[in-house]
């Protein structure tokens, strides 16, 4: 039985993005924008395409993407990352245009403008943080919390009789005919988080390609406003998340048969 | 030479004109030839024209297309335009200029298709939340149109703000003839703070969140900086026969027009009555106002609403002249004819 030497030489296997701007996190322990601002980053790298890539963001904790991505970055209104970003793929046919909006952002008050460009097929790549409430203000119920679940406007749990069910917008989009690319991933354990890499850069090629809009969900936990430890945050989005919100792809266009 | 066109058309032409290449609208009485000119005559010159969703969804577009250098451009009415405050105002923090053109219709609520002045408050005064204001220029004939939508792509540029076009359902309708010359165009400074991506300089970010310590107060300043140059640099009015006038009628836009028909009547009967006609809205013409009044004996403020613009006279005038007010709120045969405005100006004449 023979194995290799360690090496003596430490060497850095999984260098930070060039597109990910080196400073320290401002997000709360165990968030995971962290993670999907590497996972987003990554992708602009794979492509080369960071010089040319523009970013919008929203309203909520998504909004400081402005301070993590080393891209230029536009701060769209709430919900309405999608529309900018209409307005800036038709101004600027060559450039690479990516929004990244939460779960009260793009599945409630913002339903209207994803829907709409989703189904112009504009190719841009929207990355969409589902962390079943919202963040920012408190942990109120997003259209995306869980029945059952509490949140301070659900402090006894979100009941459908009242406020409906948690919508699944990766499912939802992907019956659009401008879509190319609809998937949904999670980034609570390491398989997990090498899947939504690849998720998010083929989100990114659909672009490129010119095949249509490529949507990315992703399962966030929010320790802070779920009132869990990190790691029991982890475990609901595996326990609770993904038996709701099965990952996979649920619609991969590979060319733009629309047209 | 001139051509008979439509005050909408005008609009229309001219923004093509002016360099606009991006139009993002929703279709709403009484405005719907300006999008229908675009979305015949932009395919033809590489231009953009969407028709989006709402116009939420619009004013977004607009942003941006804005926010990539380019000149844009929506237009609508009442209801269209108070969808629109939000993204407004956001392009007023963020500095991100682009052309609002608001052809009014009568409100609240749904109103009607009426001409109607009753957004005066609304353009003049912000619109949208947060302390801001928006230079707003108020044609009054087919020419102005053309004429102000050129000017108001410049000053958006120059002060990198939202400008409002503040006509109506009279003036869009209406026909006149135009004279196609462009007015003088201005020198611009250079779209350097446009994301183009960050080829060749470092990353660049259009923003209006300031959460820093005295970040925000800061911004705001700077903001109000800027409208203080727009206040000394952008005003715009008309007089007409105000030299030896003891009654003075203030009125804009549509109101104005049917405002000097009355006046020329007053002439002829050996009433000595002008005219002062705001082209800007905000800023407001208020030096020449105070100005006016030193040897006005009295003013008549006539518009197609309760009383809007009235306020800004008021604060002009003062309290030493008597400020009169004839509003005719609108509605089906709500507009005034000028005999009815002459009645006034006779009643109320020193």
């Amino acid at each position: 039985m023979s194995q290799d030497k360690p090496s003596k030489e430490l060497r850095l296997i999984n260098p930070r993005p060039r597109t990910l701007i080196d400073r320290p996190t401002h997000f709360c322990p165990g968030c995971h924008h962290g993670i999907i601002h590497r996972l987003v980053a990554e992708a602009i790298d794979y492509f080369g395409v960071r010089e040319k890539a523009i970013g919008v963001a929203s309203v909520g904790c998504s909004v400081f993407l402005y301070d993590y991505m080393d891209t230029d970055v536009l701060e769209a209104p709430h919900g309405r990352a999608s529309a900018a970003a209409t307005g800036m793929r038709r101004a600027q046919p060559d450039k690479i245009i990516y929004t990244y909006q939460g779960d009260g952002d793009l599945a409630a008050i913002g339903t209207s403008e994803i829907i709409h460009t989703a189904n112009r097929g504009e190719t841009i790549t929207v990355v969409f943080v589902n962390n079943t409430n919202y963040g920012m203000t408190g942990g109120q119920m997003a259209p995306t919390t869980l029945l059952g679940q509490k949140t301070t406007t659900t402090p006894y749990g979100r009941d459908f009789r009242r406020d409906g069910y948690p919508i699944r917008m990766a499912e939802l989009l992907a019956t659009l005919e401008g879509v190319a690319f609809s998937a949904r991933g999670a980034v609570n354990k390491p398989a997990n988080v090498r899947r939504t890499r690849e998720l998010i850069r083929r989100a990114f090629e659909v672009q490129i390609k010119g095949i249509g809009l490529g949507f990315v969900e992703v399962l966030s936990a929010c320790p802070t406003d779920w009132g869990l430890t990190p790691l029991n945050a982890i475990k609901r989005v595996e326990e609770e998340l993904i038996p709701y919100y099965p990952l996979g792809i649920f619609k991969d266009k590979k060319e733009a048969d629309h047209l | 030479m001139k051509k008979l066109i439509k005050g909408n058309d005008a609009i229309a032409m001219a923004a093509i004109e002016a360099g606009c290449r991006f139009y993002y609208g929703y279709p709403i009485t009484p405005q719907n030839d300006i999008p229908e000119y675009l979305a015949r005559e932009f395919p033809k010159i590489g231009g953009t024209f969407l028709q989006a969703e709402s116009e939420i969804g619009a004013i977004n577009m607009v942003l941006g297309s804005a926010a990539s250098g380019k000149r844009a451009m929506i237009s609508s009415s009442g209801p269209g335009i108070s969808l629109m405050q939000e993204g407004i105002s956001y392009m007023s923090g963020s500095e991100i200029p682009a052309v609002i053109v608001n052809i009014q219709r009568s409100g609240p609520g749904l109103g009607g298709i009426s001409p109607s002045q009753g957004d005066y408050f609304q353009a003049t005064r912000g619109g949208g939340h947060g302390d801001y204001r928006t230079p707003v220029f108020a044609p009054a004939s087919v020419q102005e149109m053309y004429d102000l939508t050129f000017l108001a792509f410049d000053v958006a540029d120059q002060y990198r703000t939202p400008v409002v076009i503040l006509a109506d359902a009279m003036l869009g309708q209406m026909k006149e003839p135009l004279d196609t010359r462009h007015p003088p165009q201005r020198e611009l400074p250079p779209k350097t703070w446009a994301l183009t991506g960050c080829a060749g300089r470092k990353p660049q970010l259009l923003k209006s969140l300031y959460l820093g310590h005295r970040e925000l107060e800061k911004h705001c300043w700077h903001l109000w900086e800027k409208y203080q140059k727009i206040i000394a640099n952008e005003v715009r009015f008309e007089e007409v026969l105000i030299q030896d006038a003891d009654l003075v009628v203030v009125a804009f836009g549509s109101a104005a027009r049917i405002s000097k028909t009355a006046v020329k009547d007053a002439r002829k009967d050996g009433l000595k009555v002008g005219l002062f006609r705001p082209i800007s809205l905000w800023p407001y013409p208020e030096k020449r106002l105070e100005e006016i009044a030193k040897s006005a004996k009295a003013f008549l403020v006539v518009e197609l609403n309760t009383g809007q613009m009235l306020e800004d006279v008021r604060m002009s005038v003062g309290k030493d002249k008597p400020v009169h007010f004839y509003g005719r709120p609108p509605g089906a045969d709500s507009l005034p004819m000028p005999v009815e405005i002459l009645d006034q100006i006779r009643e109320v004449y020193p």
